[in-house]
């Protein structure tokens, strides 16, 4: 087995509580995001682009359509002799075997493999955010600043500070603080939950933490600060560019609406930095003499007879005629009956929404959600979240 | 049928007429409906029919076609089980290359003779259609037929060039004309013909020993008598693109929400080579209507009645109509373009007004800058 300078390992086991009805039967990493992709495209995409040919994924919860979408790792260029995807569900060793306890704790469990390729870094990161990015920069800036570990961050509005882990640095990038979702921040600098480490000191920390009663066994919370107690160099990799997490539904539309922009940063037409994704092979979209289509983004298979304005579309959507859809997001294979109005929604894979139905409300911020495969006759029992 | 029929796609001497769109390509990899390639069809019809062995038989600028096809992986050919072959003609003899495909049969018979599997399937690329070939074999076996020749009866003039072919009563084909022939009939030949791999040896080995070499006027024809070649009617979609009025008049034909369902989808998927284009993007103040899209575009102005491949962009004012726009056509704002082709990579810089004919669209060659 030959050496890899870096490994990645990819934590895609969340459930994704927040996102409700649509990760009831899947993870959340194999979320439907932008037209024709899921949202562990974009990480396994950016490893494409920064060389990493080995990647182990760490799936645990409803794993079943991950894996099946992942496969060999093909439409990432991951189907490789030497090194290449595998996929690392929890397992059962001598001593019996327990589901992976926390971040920390999933990649303590894989040792193993990490130590097949002997590396000299491991890169861990997480098939949640929306976000492109060249891991061997940073891996560069890791090496100049000989670090033992390096996080990604980015600037982050004041207001939602409170949700990420927040950094303090000093003028060379080093972190001189780190709390996790702190109440009352006091830096804008969040981690991206993008860690590159440099192999021996993690290895270490994972087995101190592995011991340690009183650990949650997350990255974040216990390993990232007993680093920072025992005076290791952490550093802080300034990344710019766009970067979401897409953790629930108000922030899943929100990430697709971005898309919509036409100056947004997360160019997806970049020839040079394609996302990759599994080929649906549908035909091209059938835009009919009754369609009316505005701002929006579309995917093969569709046909489209009703009007679409600011929409996201994925493939296989069937829209009727007198349908309106806006601001919208519309998974794969969906139909919308004849006459039908969407309006700040997200509707499920292969849901069907019946003639006439009105969803959402064109005057109101909610946004509702239909499940998948849900079969709509009324707009009772759907699921509406309020906008924050 | 699973394992019992090798299938070829022979691009020996197929005839064509697409002028500037087949000078550096050949008729097999013309792009065709938005994302696909012409040999897509047929190709995508063998493995959705079970066939899981399949040769093409190259003959001249093939560059594009093994580009296209590489290993084989987009339409599940890679398999230790499967295989697609890729067979450009055998010889060192410069002159032998134009001689008829029985002779490149020849050439390749080991192709023939290493596999175990009794019946063989040889189509050409350039019959746009979606068929079920396990539904051949059967009525070949039913008839007790020697040679089934898969045939289209149509009511209308097909739009490009095929044989008529002429049956009796029971199916069986009394007569076959060349392409250019005037025999009446409204049955014409798809160029599918399904026969046991040893008769169709038999018959490559005794044409030759005559001094014939062409599969379909030599071997099939002039024994019409002698062997029983029953015609099989296919009912669902079919396209016949080898002029350029044929490959316009066929792309404008799939402008059909029903023939869209159908040929794409009915009773299998027709695949290609995937390209990892992003969805295509309807800006602010764009309008389409009665078109077909594909993934990568970007559309600022107005598309009416037309096939935009994949990656092309539209500019604001520009307005694309009856037109066929492939792979990343740039369209510059304030232009104008009615019954166009423009093949891939064509720059059509602003304020351009183009017009073709509808019988006689303007051609763009590929990578021309207007």
């Amino acid at each position: 087995m030959g050496r890899k300078e870096m490994v990645a390992m990819l934590l895609a086991g969340g459930e994704g509580k927040r996102l409700g009805v649509l990760t009831k039967d899947l993870a959340k990493p194999a979320v439907y995001f932008g037209g024709k992709y899921r949202i562990i495209d974009f990480t396994l995409s950016n490893c494409a682009h920064s060389g990493i040919d080995t990647v182990g994924v760490l799936t645990q919860y409803q794993p079943l359509e991950l894996n099946r979408y992942l496969g060999i790792g093909t439409p990432w260029g991951l189907d490789r002799r030497d090194g290449g995807m595998a996929i690392l569900p929890p397992f059962v060793k001598q001593k019996g075997g327990v589901w992976y306890k926390g971040t920390a704790n999933a990649i303590y469990q894989n040792m193993g493999f990490i130590e097949r390729y002997d590396p000299e870094y491991v890169l861990i990161i997480s098939g949640d955010h929306i976000y492109k990015m060249d891991y061997d920069l940073m891996l560069q800036h890791h090496k100049r600043s000989r670090a033992d570990v390096t996080i990604a961050g980015i600037q982050v509005d004041w207001k939602e500070a409170s949700r990420f882990g927040v950094m303090h640095v000093d003028d060379e990038d080093r972190i001189t603080a780190f709390e996790e979702k702190p109440k009352n921040p006091t830096s804008n600098i969040a981690s991206m939950g993008v860690y590159i480490f440099t192999w021996k000191a993690l290895q270490k920390y994972l087995i101190y933490d592995e011991g340690n009663r009183n650990s949650t066994h997350d990255f974040g919370k216990d390993l990232i600060p007993a680093m920072m107690r025992d005076g290791l160099r952490l550093h802080s990799y300034p990344f710019k560019g766009y970067w979401k997490d897409v953790g629930t539904i108000e922030s899943l539309w929100e990430a697709n609406m971005d898309l919509l922009d036409d100056s947004s940063p997360l160019n997806l037409h970049d020839p040079s930095w394609r996302i990759y994704s599994v080929s649906p092979n549908r035909p091209a979209q059938f835009v009919s003499e009754t369609a009316e289509l505005s701002s929006s983004i579309v995917t093969e298979g569709c046909m489209l007879q009703g009007k679409i304005d600011s929409s996201v579309l994925f493939y296989g959507v069937t829209a009727e005629r007198g349908s309106i859809i806006k601001e919208s997001v519309v998974m794969p294979n969906v139909v919308i009956g004849a006459g039908a109005q969407i309006y700040r929604a997200i509707i499920g894979e292969g849901a069907v929404i019946q003639a006439g139905v009105v969803i959402g409300d064109p005057d109101d911020d909610a946004i509702t959600v239909v499940a998948v495969e849900q079969y709509v006759t009324s707009d009772h029992d759907l699921l509406e979240v309020e906008q924050p | 049928m699973k394992h019992n029929v090798l299938g070829v796609i022979n691009l020996i001497h197929e005839s064509d007429e697409l002028e500037a769109l087949t000078q550096g390509r050949c008729l097999a990899t013309v792009p065709f409906g938005a994302r696909y390639r012409l040999i897509d069809f047929v190709l995508s019809s063998m493995v959705g029919s079970g066939i899981s062995k399949v040769a093409v038989f190259a003959h001249t600028k093939y560059r594009s076609l093994m580009d296209h096809l590489g290993s084989g992986k987009h339409w599940d050919l890679q398999h230790r089980q499967s295989g697609l072959f890729i067979l450009p003609p055998a010889t060192d003899n410069i002159q032998e290359i134009s001689r008829g495909d029985l002779y490149h049969f020849y050439q390749h018979r080991d192709y023939f003779n290493r596999s175990n599997l009794d019946y063989v399937v040889i189509t050409r690329s350039h019959m746009v259609c979606n068929i079920d070939f396990e539904k051949v074999l059967a009525f070949h076996v039913e008839k007790g037929a020697d040679i089934t020749v898969v045939c289209k009866q149509h009511d209308e003039e097909l739009a490009g060039k095929a044989r008529k072919v002429k049956m009796d009563e029971d199916g069986r084909i009394t007569a076959i004309q060349d392409h250019y022939g005037r025999m009446l009939s409204d049955v014409s030949s798809m160029e599918m013909y399904i026969m046991r791999k040893d008769l169709l040896m038999e018959l490559v080995e005794t044409s030759l020993a005559q001094g014939q070499d062409h599969l379909v006027r030599h071997a099939i024809f002039s024994r019409l008598d002698a062997l029983n070649v029953y015609a099989y009617m296919y009912e669902g979609y079919l396209g016949v693109v080898n002029t350029l009025a044929s490959y316009y008049a066929n792309n404008k034909r799939l402008l059909d929400p029903d023939v869209w369902r159908q040929l794409f989808y009915q009773p299998g998927p027709i695949f290609t080579k995937g390209k990892d284009e992003p969805p295509a993007r309807y800006c602010e103040g764009s309008s389409v209507t009665n078109s077909l899209i594909a993934n990568g575009c970007r559309i600022e102005g107005t598309v009416i009645n037309s096939v935009i491949f994949r990656g092309v962009h539209v500019e604001r004012g520009a307005v694309v109509k009856d037109s066929i726009v492939m792979q990343n056509g740039h369209i510059g704002s304030g232009s104008s373009i009615q019954y166009g082709i423009l093949d891939k990579d064509v720059v059509i810089e602003s304020n351009r007004d183009i017009r073709g004919a509808e019988s006689l669209p303007f051609l763009a060659a590929k990578r021309k800058v207007i």
